[in-house]
């Protein structure tokens, strides 16, 4: 059963000519670790606040096509239904804590949906361990790494038990270790809790070797959704100018001269694995 | 500027941080009230002592000296302009009632501070929830108090990035000046705005405005200390009424000359 | 050239940010500045063109002190292009935003009228040059900053963490851009944490650590040292880990770019291409 169906959605913000998506149809299955990417001004964020709701409903204007989140119409149902459904984590970290303590950040959902303060405690706790920020449990935003502060706004869109956890370049402003905790914890949280991610992401060397689905879109449309081997492999990708991992780039160069590994590496610990069979069969 | 140091929260334990803020304001309610009753020496000096065991109680005694050493310009102010004043009114040097009105002062600065000083952000908007203040307005409270490090910060980072195109912020006439500030303020007004739409999507995304019945994660119980305070408070309140009515004040030349 | 000699800085709020950098750029020279955030890269940095003045020991911009020159004196020589395009733009035009600098720095109209057609021209903005700011895209406006500091034509370019929110293709032309401008005998400063940017472009590497400079040295020397890179809280480039995890197999360790490897990798397997 689909998580995630799109028909022929498109959409134009209000005041705009053009659509900023166009004619896109999409299937994601439950449970999938999703990539989403495509150069700047593809539609990939217009695409994630379709998710959600935010649009048509934040944004205005109308949603052509079908998209149905988690068993919900979004064009029929509000963002706050959506809300339990879908989350969305955006960014830009700083922007998306408003209290004055971690605690208190992570219940705000909670508390908007109007639960029991039992309840709410036990999910805050739960969600704060998941992500594990335990020991910043009372500290302010303000005082927190650019790192911290990603894994808090994972943890406050954990809290309301999400069957799908949009993330739209969660890692921008993070350094390389910040970046690669964020995905280890995304990357758990889908393992484990079964949670469909969707990731929007630049820096496919660190994230891609999580994926098992991979969407490339380019000027409003989708252009390559797969597996991601075949898809980092192929022609278009590099046509359409996406940053694919560099040893799926050196995988390239080598079958361009007869050359071939096993597989399509996406990280360097298959690149090393499949260069020493073919280097030792070679001396062999 | 050190004045404003007196006012901030610092995240600290003691028994006057943990109690209701509820009941902390009625007590600065009531200093207030009791302040404004009296322009005489003797309880005025009674009430500026009298709070002195909270703030040690709450250990913020070095952060409270700050703001009253802050007030202290104004509160020379007050007592030079009243003196001023009286003299010109009525003909007379006025020292005590000058001293009182200075010490008025002083002791509305002193509650202030120490509840300001010993109630975080967060207990306030708490009580202004339960208070049944809209959420909306408590809300806005956190979000500015949460912001204002950021924005502080960030309008630091746009001075830094216009001074490195050459733009000089010292020099010039003070017309010259102020327009120099444009180029920090644009981006700083265009910047919030920003932000204000991106927090606003956030605040969407998890549920904003899902029900009128909003909950909280915590809830303010007033407890044994928080109905003791509330109990001093209103007993002094009755005492310092009584008192205005029924009891006269002497001056402190007349307990002097006893 | 700027000579940092035994920087020691600390904030207002009694941070110490540097502790005893000592590090010389010469002219022409391409430096990257790597490391965690938080790390001091970007307060070193800002020593450079006086918004910073040491706490301890001094920096020299071409033999002139920092602590005494002001900072719209340095800026001439030293252009910085902040991280953020948004914290500097407030004009109505772009032509207007890139006339800003040379206005403050006493440029004459027809020169500035000059260099702003020049500028326009060298970041492919000119049919912007009426456009607001504001009505461009992220990437557009970070070209405007751009283009708004190389109007000047300062001898350095500081570029802060420039990759951050840019896609492959953008980052690509970018990486051309710098390699260009230090071909044209401008001395570049790149202040980043991306290591595969770093890696295509082979720079010296400063690497800082918590206020230090941990190492310092060729891209290939430094970003192939694990240990270091491991200590700066970085991750080196994936060529890199896959060539190190090879060593027992003869492969040299000093590779980082995608093209050598290749090369390096063919010849192994006695390819001829």
């Amino acid at each position: 059963m689909a998580i995630i169906e799109a028909k022929g959605l498109a959409y134009a913000y209000p005041g705009r000519t053009n659509h900023s998506i166009k004619d896109l149809s999409i299937t994601i299955e439950r449970g999938e670790f999703v990539i989403l990417t495509g150069p700047s001004g593809c539609g990939k964020t217009t695409l994630c606040r379709c998710f959600n709701g935010l649009i048509p409903h934040f944004y205005g204007g109308k949603l052509e096509g079908d998209l149905t989140v988690a068993g919900l119409n979004v064009s029929e149902h509000s963002i706050s239904e959506l809300a339990s459904r879908v989350g969305l984590v955006f960014q830009n970290p700083e922007n998306q804590l408003f209290a004055l303590s971690v605690e208190k950040d992570v219940a705000f959902g909670l508390e908007n949906l109007g639960m029991p303060r039992e309840e709410i405690r036990e999910r805050v706790d739960w969600a704060i361990k998941m992500t594990g920020v335990e020991d910043l449990r009372d500290r302010a935003p303000h005082e927190l790494s650019g790192g911290q502060q990603q894994r808090v706004a994972i943890a406050c869109v954990l809290a309301m038990q999400p069957d799908v956890m949009v993330l739209d370049e969660p890692t921008s402003f993070l350094d390389p270790l910040g970046a690669q905790t964020i995905f280890e914890v995304i990357n758990g949280l889908n393992k484990k809790l079964e949670i469909t991610v969707i990731l929007v992401e630049h820096r496919l060397d660190l994230a891609s070797k999580y994926a098992d689905h991979v969407i490339i879109m380019d000027r409003g449309k989708i252009i390559l959704d797969g597996e991601p081997r075949k898809i980092f492999d192929s022609e278009e990708a590099r046509l359409i100018g996406v940053g694919i991992p560099r040893v799926t780039r050196l995988y390239q160069f080598l079958k361009e001269q007869d050359v071939y590994l096993r597989k399509v590496p996406v990280a360097s610990e298959e690149a090393s694995q499949l260069l020493r069979e073919v280097l030792v069969r070679d001396r062999g | 500027m050190s004045v404003f140091e007196g006012f901030k929260f610092r995240r600290v334990s003691s028994p006057v941080h943990d109690l209701d803020p509820r009941v902390k304001f009625l007590y600065v309610c009531v200093v207030f009230a009791a302040a404004v009753m009296f322009s005489e020496l003797l309880p005025l000096i009674l009430l500026l002592l009298i709070q002195v065991p909270f703030i040690l109680l709450a250990g913020v005694q070095r952060a409270w000296l700050k703001s009253m050493r802050g007030a202290s310009l104004l509160a020379l102010l007050i007592f030079v302009m009243n003196l001023v004043s009286m003299y010109l009114y009525q003909g007379q040097i006025l020292l005590e009632y000058s001293l009182g009105m200075t010490l008025r002062f002083l002791v509305l600065v002193e509650s202030f501070s120490t509840f300001f000083l010993t109630t975080s952000p967060d207990q306030l908007s708490l009580a202004l929830e339960q208070s049944h203040v809209p959420y909306e307005f408590s809300f806005a409270f956190t979000t500015a108090v949460r912001f204002v490090p950021v924005l502080a910060e960030e309008a630091q980072t746009i001075m830094d990035a216009q001074r490195a195109r050459g733009l000089e912020l010292e020099r010039g006439n003070f017309i010259k000046r102020v327009k120099n500030y444009i180029p920090i303020l644009i981006p700083l007004i265009v910047n919030a705005i920003r932000r204000s739409l991106e927090l606003a999507e956030a605040m969407e995304s998890r549920a904003w405005g899902a029900t009128e019945k909003r909950t909280n994660l915590y809830v303010l119980k007033m407890r044994g200390g928080d109905y003791t305070l509330a109990l001093i408070s209103l007993s002094t309140l009755t005492l310092a009424i009584y008192i205005r009515l029924f009891l006269p004040i002497p001056s402190i030349t007349t307990l002097l000359r006893l | 050239m700027i000579e940092v000699k035994d920087l020691y800085f600390t904030y207002p709020n009694d941070v110490e940010a540097l502790k005893g950098v000592s590090l010389t750029v010469s002219d022409g020279e391409f430096v990257a500045i790597m490391g965690q955030n938080g790390a001091g890269k970007t307060t070193l940095v800002k020593h450079f063109n006086g918004l910073l003045k040491p706490s301890k020991g001094e920096v020299l911009v071409d033999g002139v002190g920092t602590k005494r020159a002001s900072v719209a004196q340095l800026a001439r020589k030293v252009g910085f292009v902040f991280q953020n395009p948004d914290h500097q733009l407030f004009c109505e035009t772009v032509e207007e935003e890139i006339s800003f600098a040379l206005r403050n720095f006493g440029f004459k109209e027809t020169t500035i009228k000059r260099r702003v057609t020049w500028a326009l021209n060298l970041l492919g903005l000119t049919q912007y040059r009426q456009t607001s700011p504001f009505m461009l895209s992220g990437g557009e406006r970070k070209r405007v900053a751009l283009a708004s500091v190389l109007a000047w034509n300062p001898e350095v370019v500081i570029l802060d963490e420039p990759t951050i929110g840019q896609d492959y293709q953008q980052k690509e032309t970018l990486r051309q851009f710098i390699v260009q401008l230090n071909a044209q005998g401008k001395t570049v400063v790149v202040v980043t944490h991306d290591v595969e940017f770093v890696a295509e472009c082979s720079p010296r590497v400063v690497l800082m650590l918590q206020g230090k400079i941990l190492a310092e040295g060729k891209a290939e020397e430094v970003l192939t040292n694990l240990s270091l890179v491991a200590q700066a809280s970085l991750v080196p480039p994936q060529i890199t880990q896959t060539f190190l995890e090879l060593a027992d197999l003869g492969l040299p360790t000093n590779v980082i770019k995608v093209h050598d490897a290749s090369r390096i990798l063919l010849n192994l397997l006695e390819v001829t291409p």
